[in-house]
């Protein structure tokens, strides 16, 4: 099973190297990571997309909560959440094509951020999901490059992390 | 004045009274703020290994946090093994290391080694200080990680520039680090569930672990299985939690634990594990371990709960607190039929020593130590057949008597390790069991052993094998002795004699006791006392890597 968690950690070197160093070794799988700090400068965020049965979550948690440089770690599992990631695509886009695609990125709500004589670069964001669908659609063009952010995710509501 | 001064400085006024090491070019700084320091030990050592392992042995037997100190490099990644050794334990070590100058940092520096980054999975935590002014509160918060929660070792790396930087002193009295909170408040709820598993239970059995030692916990499973009349067997690092004279005790369980602590946890209805971590050679087979028994886990660290067994029941909290709660829960209770029961087991697989044919057989030198010193002795021991014998065999009476390296098994660890606690328990016979081939891996240490008068007694099981590999050779692998054959040896007595120390060889059964008596005379230097054993001896009980008690052999099987 996937799992979103969210890790607050102190902003200071080497500590994305201590969290990473730990889910490898202890066999956690990342599905995916992203990292930047927060409102408070002193505090960096994670957000951690992660496989696995309960148990092994449970761990997940547990072993990266005893990190010294880890404040808190967040597991919304009864919290509803909004996920966001962001993907930028470079697609082939020669003439006859063209219309085609710029009729795809409208119905994802998606940009066209960048043109060349041969090619679109299209910045999605949304749930996985929706970045997987566009990129299925995409792919029979040809894609040349692609790059995604991975998740990061929010309680909705009120509901805070740091608080 | 400069960094190193206020790092010796911060470490007096965190109360170190001693640190054991090996200087280098890039901690100097820090070796020259300890010249003509008399209110600070220092104790140099032949390899930092031995720095490391010593200042665990000291750790073990006094409580206190155990301090090394070695250069950037290789003296820094020579104390890796050690870090892993009291990690793997929950031991409070403090290791600081030299370093190049920050801004050689990353550049492949001559002798520059990442030992933050090297040293990640095997301490609690570590720091790279890059400002002087930083030293006194990392200091602090070092040792305070190091000694609270579930212990552990953690590494200060300091640059050269940072030593030699102009600081101003500010002692530090309190430490406050956002996210690190070791102090856990016990669910009182949690407490009365257990309470009320081990009123209901008929067949209980307690299995207490390191984290009893650790936490001081020893009167109050002493006083709970005294009401109680239930029995208590213990892991490695849990001997001594209870005095194993008491008629309450089982010894030790696990692969190579006593037939009846093995039989009694397979049996019982509920199995109370304390301070305790349920590592694989206590379980062997998981599906097949305590498989009757419902089981109740305390344990200070929240991840150990349901890391390997889910228990019905759990308690985080130190050991001790949550003892201390729950006792006053627990319904006293009479001996039962499964007191009985246990008794006729204790009886049937009784140890014994094998029958005198001449030969010196290990189980008959501890046995004769353990008479002969009635666990008023420190023991330490190394890894291998002969760590297994003592366990067995040497009868513990207190915590922090005895001390062996469990987690990882660390081969070498004996003699340094006997070494700090010597010198961390002064007036208390230090006796290191170790076998030749890991005696052999440290033994370099006899230099500062005897240049600090440090009388630890070597006691050798020389097998001139590396017994515990040919014993698994012998049962599984079709006695197909490859790389154990250490009998080109030197001779043992010359080598202590060469050193200054004082050799002793025991070939006859009848010379064992004497040569002991003889030992605990020389109260000034080390002795070595090498005892040439019985060649193949094995240990049994065993029960096979990863299997079940129905596997145990008690004896070898023909
Ligand atoms: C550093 C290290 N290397 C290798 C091993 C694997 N090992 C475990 S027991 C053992 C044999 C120990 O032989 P010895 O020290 O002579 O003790 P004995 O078993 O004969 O009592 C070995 C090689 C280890 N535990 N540690």
């Amino acid at each position: 099973m996937q799992h979103t968690i969210t890790v607050l950690v102190e902003n200071k070197p080497g500590v994305l190297a201590r969290v990473s160093g730990l889910f490898a070794r202890r066999g956690f799988n990342i599905e995916s990571l992203a990292v930047s700090i927060t409102d408070d400068p002193t505090i960096s965020r994670m957000s951690i997309v992660v496989s696995g049965d309960d148990s092994i979550l449970d761990q997940i948690n547990k072993q990266t909560d005893k990190l010294i440089d880890v404040i808190k770690v967040i597991d919304y599992v009864d919290t509803p959440i909004v996920e966001r990631e962001l993907a930028m695509i470079k697609v082939n886009a020669e003439n006859m094509q063209r219309a085609e695609i710029m009729q795809i990125v409208d119905i994802f709500h998606a940009k066209i951020i960048d043109i060349s004589e041969t090619t679109f670069t299209i910045e999605v964001t949304g749930n996985t999901d929706k970045v997987d669908a566009i990129e299925r659609l995409l792919a029979p063009f040809g894609i040349k490059e692609m790059v995604r952010t991975g998740m990061i995710a929010m309680a909705r509501g009120s509901i805070t992390a740091v608080g | 004045m400069n960094g190193a001064n206020a790092l010796i400085r911060s470490l007096v006024d965190q109360g170190v009274e001693v640190v054991f090491g090996l200087p280098g070019g890039q901690a100097i700084p820090i070796y020259d703020a300890l010249y003509e320091r008399e209110d600070l030990r220092n104790l140099l050592m032949r390899h930092e290994q031995g720095a490391v392992h010593a200042a665990d042995g000291y750790a073990r037997a006094t409580g206190k946090v155990g301090v090394c100190i070695a250069t950037s490099g290789p003296g820094a990644t020579n104390l890796v093994t050690g870090l892993a050794t009291a990690y793997m334990d929950s031991i409070p070590v403090l290791a600081i290391t030299g370093q190049v100058k920050t801004t050689a940092l990353g550049k492949d520096s001559f002798q520059e080694a990442d030992i933050t980054g090297i040293t990640l999975p095997v301490t609690k935590h570590n720091f790279l200080v890059k400002n002087a002014d930083d030293l006194p509160r990392v200091i602090a918060e070092a040792m305070y990680i190091a000694s609270t929660g579930r212990p552990g070792p953690v590494l200060v790396d300091i640059p050269i520039d940072v030593s030699l930087a102009e600081t101003d002193y500010k002692p530090v009295k309190e430490v406050n680090i956002r996210s690190y909170s070791p102090h856990i408040e016990i669910n009182d709820e949690d407490i009365k569930r257990a309470a009320e598993l081990i009123n209901a239970s008929e067949r209980p059995v307690i299995y207490a672990g390191g984290g009893v030692v650790l936490s001081g916990a020893s009167e109050e499973i002493t006083k709970l299985s005294d009401m109680t009349h239930i029995l208590v067997t213990t892991t490695l690092l849990g001997k001594g939690a209870i005095s194993e004279y008491s008629p309450h005790s089982l010894g030790m369980l696990g692969m190579h634990g006593t037939a009846y602590a093995n039989h009694a946890v397979d049996q019982c209805d509920l199995l109370i594990a304390i301070g305790a971590r349920f590592d694989d050679r206590v379980t062997g087979k998981l599906a097949a371990f305590a498989k009757r028994a419902k089981v109740i886990h305390i344990d200070i660290d929240p991840a150990e709960i349901g890391k390997t067994v889910a228990p019905d029941v759990s308690v985080i909290g130190d050991c001790k607190e949550v003892l201390t709660r729950l006792i006053p829960m627990v319904n006293p209770r009479q001996e039962t039929d499964w007191n009985k029961k246990i008794m006729q087991w204790r009886t049937e697989f009784a140890l014994k020593c094998p029958a005198d044919d001449g030969e010196i057989h290990p189980q008959c030198v501890i046995d004769c130590l353990s008479e002969m010193t009635k666990g008023e002795a420190i023991i330490v021991t190394d890894v291998g057949q002969h760590q297994m014998f003592t366990a067995l065999y040497y009868k513990t009476t207190s915590p922090k008597r005895f001390l062996s390296s469990g987690g990882l098994g660390t081969m070498g660890y004996g003699f340094p390790a006997g070494i700090g606690a010597a010198v961390g328990c002064p007036d208390l016979p230090v006796f290191a069991i170790c076998g030749d081939g890991g005696f052999q891996m440290t033994l370099q240490e006899l230099a500062p052993a005897l240049e600090y008068k440090v009388p630890v007694k070597i006691v050798l099981m020389n097998n001139r094998y590396l017994g515990m590999v040919r014993q698994w050779q012998e049962l599984f692998w079709n006695r197909r002795y490859s790389g154990v054959d250490i009998s080109y040896q030197p001779d043992f007595k010359l080598l202590a004699e060469a050193y200054g120390a004082v050799g002793i060889v025991i070939e006859k059964p009848g010379e064992v006791k004497d040569a002991f008596a003889r030992s605990l005379e020389i109260k000034d230097k080390p002795v070595i006392l090498d005892f040439h054993i019985a060649r193949e001896e094995n240990v049994f009980p065993m029960i096979p890597a990863g299997q079940s008690i129905e596997e145990m052999m008690v004896n070898r099987p023909r």
